[in-house]
């Protein structure tokens, strides 16, 4: 059991392992961008986007472009650990 | 539980999708290739009607009807080529769904570009001082150093292309005089076989 508690159930879902692989390979990425990437809907990704950084794996920048705010996301270091341990995790489950 | 093996490749999948444009066609390389070819094609024939006979060896001084001509032409192939090109991609990027105009293609394009605007400059300056031999050679060696430096935001095969290119045109500034022959080499025929290869894999 000790390789099932590696898994990090925040990473559960597939928008949320979408979200982080995003993020992994990408500087700040705003909604649009990842919206499109991942292909869910704004609701959708919202909450999973504002559990992910509950749990502090990403930060969040608003910032104004014109009269629309325009919300970016980044990985944090914290963020980053947490999905590679993941990654590490799926593959020894493989073997 | 997800399957772990899916969970793997989904997180491939959209780190791919999300850091490398690739939507770039197979068969833009190949109509790229083409148009150079007949631009290669034409300005033979150009030269002929001129009485120049380009594999004589002896050198010419090309009178100003003739340099227009040429330019004209290159200018010609380069839209051509350059907008077949975007079209193809374009296609591609609508039949699979993705949309065109992201960051990556930004990234994609200022490094691909940096290389190429450096190189017609030089290129440029090379025309004004009347070296025009070298102007071939020259050519290939940017726009080989261009791909190199834009593989990472594409299909990483790219960078062989890179390669031959770079190579091609170090080979053709040893030998002058045959910047037609190496022009339709590197712009015609290994675009062709580049984009056949592509075409294949990532159809």
């Amino acid at each position: 059991m000790s390789i099932i508690e590696k898994l990090n159930k925040d990473f559960e879902s597939r928008v949320r392992l979408g979200i982080m692989s995003v993020l992994v390979v990408n500087g700040w990425v705003d909604f649009l961008e990842m919206k499109e990437h991942l292909g869910v809907t704004d609701g959708n990704l919202a909450s999973h986007i504002a559990a992910l950084e509950t749990k502090k794996y990403i930060e969040v920048k608003k910032e104004f472009v014109g009269k629309k705010t325009k919300t970016s996301y980044k990985i944090t270091r914290n963020g980053k650990d947490a999905f590679v341990q993941h990654i590490n995790a799926l593959g020894r489950l493989l073997k | 539980m997800n399957d772990p093996k899916d969970d793997l490749q989904h997180i491939r999948q959209m780190m791919e999708r999300s850091s490398r444009f690739i939507s770039l066609n197979g068969l833009s390389g190949v109509a790229a290739g083409t148009i150079a070819l007949i631009g290669a094609a034409i300005a033979y024939w150009l030269f002929q009607q001129h009485n120049i006979d380009y594999f004589s060896g002896s050198r010419y001084t090309y009178n100003a009807a003739l340099e227009w001509k040429l330019i004209l032409l290159a200018a010609v192939v380069l839209v051509l080529a350059v907008g077949s090109g975007i079209l193809f991609t374009i296609q591609k990027s609508k039949r699979n769904g993705l949309k065109i105009w992201t960051s990556t293609t930004r990234l994609l394009l200022t490094h691909l570009l940096t290389p190429l605007i450096a190189g017609g400059l030089f290129c440029m300056a090379l025309f004004y001082h009347g070296l025009f031999g070298l102007i071939a050679p020259a050519t290939l060696l940017f726009y080989g150093l261009a791909l190199i430096n834009a593989a990472k935001y594409t299909f990483s095969d790219i960078q062989y292309l890179g390669y031959c290119e770079t190579f091609l045109g170090i080979v053709a500034a040893f030998i002058p005089g045959y910047g037609l022959v190496f022009w339709a080499l590197g712009f015609g025929v290994l675009h062709i076989i580049y984009g056949l290869l592509m075409y294949k894999k990532y159809k």
